[in-house]
């Protein structure tokens, strides 16, 4: 396809850890604007995807194109440079610095100074944090703290947003708003998102990607997902049966 | 507390430190304005250590590294151009590029912290047994013998700038010292409330976060790390200006171990407090050589045990933090209900 060169593609892709496949063979191809859920159970892989797509973790073989452009085995800002961000699954943030700062931290790369304090102002007021905007991060809750991330994450104006795992040890209501800043964002960019948890999922998801024992199990629309009997045996079966 | 009154504090101290300065000499005999200089000197070398571990999050063993290349590179210079000048400039600049060297191997190879201290100390080590090693006529840098263990005695103390006939005088060259602390202090204050000292600061708080933000740790940390250098290597050139002597010693571990308890004694994460730190430390040493009763490497390391213990923030930031709690009490009617009520619970932030 000469026409349309997808925003990423991850073609063969095999993370070893000694023993260990992480990732086996996955193929993952994103299309521009795209929203993408990754699920998949514990140990699938998920995370240490993610990783490799920016650039924490150098991929053992294969190849990553970001619009075309090689990133795999670049070094992490060099990647976040070429606009991808990323929320981790623990959080990552400056905990010892202000709620200010640290969104101050993404929006000065690309900001001038004048539009400094609009732009985080603005990611303030997204995340509902507006006023503990001088507070240490370190003195916020886990959900806050998990705010702050996504915060620094759409700050930095990335063209394409990874999430891992953005709604844990959020109350319903934080997760209802977070699907919402997803489905807002999603009208700019592209987003793939790792997630458990399935009511979020529903909410926010168009294409579902599943992932098991490091291979990509299905992809297909959100319902049929749901629907297939494979992902019901290894994913949802075991959750419901829990 | 709010900016603008933190602010005003910082500029009245800043008077009145220029102010003590200035009068010093007139005030207390040679002996202590000489030993001041010389504790103002150290405050230097403590300053370098408390930016690069208390700011950049990097503990380097082997500060006195850049110390005594910084010490010998002005000795070597000043014996072979007879001018203090290009000599400072000197003691600044080796330091620095060694820093650049030893940088670009430790944070671009991905070396852990714990190496870091080890390669720190090795270095101090291999410098100073290297320098020991230089007895002999055969060793000589131009004009400059380096004398293996007994040093280099008579080394030319400071002079005006550009003007070797005019030699400071013992009140000039604490007027120097003593600046030179005041500038480094001022100039590292400023540097840690520009965008550059953030992106240093956010980069001790979180790598991780740093990278996947864009910004490359190892490049910050490099920098930080030939700041440091440099700033140690200035502090070398005012300790040679001091004695108008250098010697290995001035690689020694302990003098390494030293500026570790001045910042742990003082409070990390602070520039005053190492500087006070310091001052107490060698104060009670000198004052510990002067009879006979005590061992001052035992007193040293009691005091090091007991702030551990007991203050383990160090000095400046309990005594911060006492102020703070009796302060607040009247504050907030001060700054009305515009401060939110949310604000941080303890002064955390104010490293």
């Amino acid at each position: 396809m000469a026409d349309l060169v997808p925003l990423l593609k991850a073609e063969h892709l095999t993370m070893r850890f000694g023993g260990v496949v992480a990732n086996d063979d996955i193929t993952f191809t994103l299309q521009e604007m795209e929203l993408r859920c990754l699920i998949g159970p514990n140990g699938a892989g998920k995370s240490t995807f993610f990783k490799t797509l920016t650039g924490q973790l150098v991929p053992t073989s294969g190849t990553i194109a970001f619009r075309g452009m090689p990133i795999a085995g670049k070094a992490s800002h060099e990647i976040a440079r070429m606009g991808i961000g990323i929320k981790t699954q623990v959080p990552n943030v400056f905990n010892g610095l202000s709620v200010r700062e640290n969104i101050w931290m993404a929006v000065r790369r690309k900001a001038t100074p004048r539009q400094q304090g609009p732009a985080v102002n603005a990611v303030l007021e997204m995340i509902r944090l507006t006023d503990y905007a001088d507070s240490i991060v370190a003195t916020l809750s886990h959900g806050q703290r998990q705010w702050v991330e996504i915060g620094m994450v759409l700050a930095a104006e990335p063209e394409l947003i990874l999430l891992d795992e953005p709604a844990a040890g959020m109350t319903d209501e934080e997760t209802f708003h977070t699907a919402a800043i997803i489905r807002e964002i999603n009208q700019t960019r592209a987003i793939v998102v790792v997630e458990h948890d399935m009511e979020f999922i529903k909410q926010i998801a168009k294409r579902v990607t599943v992932f098991h024992q490091g291979r990509v199990l299905v992809e297909d629309t959100v319902d049929k997902v749901l629907a297939d009997q494979r992902v019901r045996d290894v994913y949802l079966g075991k959750k419901v049966a829990a | 507390m709010d900016k603008r009154l933190r602010l005003a504090l910082q500029a009245a101290g800043t008077v009145v430190a220029i102010g003590v300065i200035a009068i010093m000499p007139s005030v207390i005999e040679l002996f202590g304005l000489m030993q001041l200089t010389l504790f103002a000197a150290m405050s230097v070398l403590a300053l370098s250590l408390a930016f690069i571990w208390g700011f950049g999050g990097i503990l380097s063993f082997g500060q006195t590294a850049f110390f005594g290349l910084g010490g010998y590179a002005y000795a070597i210079a000043a014996v072979n151009f007879q001018d203090s000048t290009p000599a400072i400039l000197l003691a600044i600049v080796v330091p620095a590029l060694f820093a650049a060297i030893l940088g670009y191997f430790i944070f671009f190879g991905r070396i852990s912290d714990v190496y870091l201290g080890v390669i720190t100390l090795t270095v101090t080590l291999i410098l100073f047994n290297s320098v020991n090693s230089t007895s002999g006529d055969a060793y000589k840098i131009g004009k400059a013998l380096l004398g293996g263990f007994n040093g280099m005695p008579a080394v030319p103390t400071f002079n005006m700038p550009f003007d070797p006939s005019t030699v400071l005088s013992p009140e000039q060259s604490w007027w120097t010292t003593a600046y030179v602390l005041l500038g480094v202090f001022l100039l590292l204050r400023l540097l840690l409330a520009l965008p550059a000292g953030r992106i240093i600061v956010a980069v001790r708080e979180n790598e991780v976060r740093a990278s996947l933000l864009g910004y490359d740790p190892r490049l910050v940390k490099c920098l930080t790390f030939i700041l440091g250098g440099a700033i140690a290597g200035l502090a070398g050139a005012l300790y040679v200006n001091w004695g108008a002597f250098v010697s290995p010693t001035i690689f020694s571990l302990s003098l390494s171990a030293e500026i570790i308890i001045w910042i742990t004694v003082g409070g990390l994460g602070t520039l005053l407090g190492p500087i006070i730190g310091c001052v107490v430390i060698e104060y009670i040493v000198a004052y510990i050589g002067s009879q006979q009763l005590l061992n001052s490497n035992l007193v040293l390391g009691g005091v090091l045990v007991v702030f551990v213990l007991l203050l383990p923030k160090g000095i400046f930031p309990t005594a911060r933090d006492l102020v703070m709690r009796l302060v607040p009490q009247t504050k907030p009617k001060a700054n009305g209900p515009s401060v939110p009520s949310a604000a941080a619970p303890h002064p955390a932030g104010a490293e």
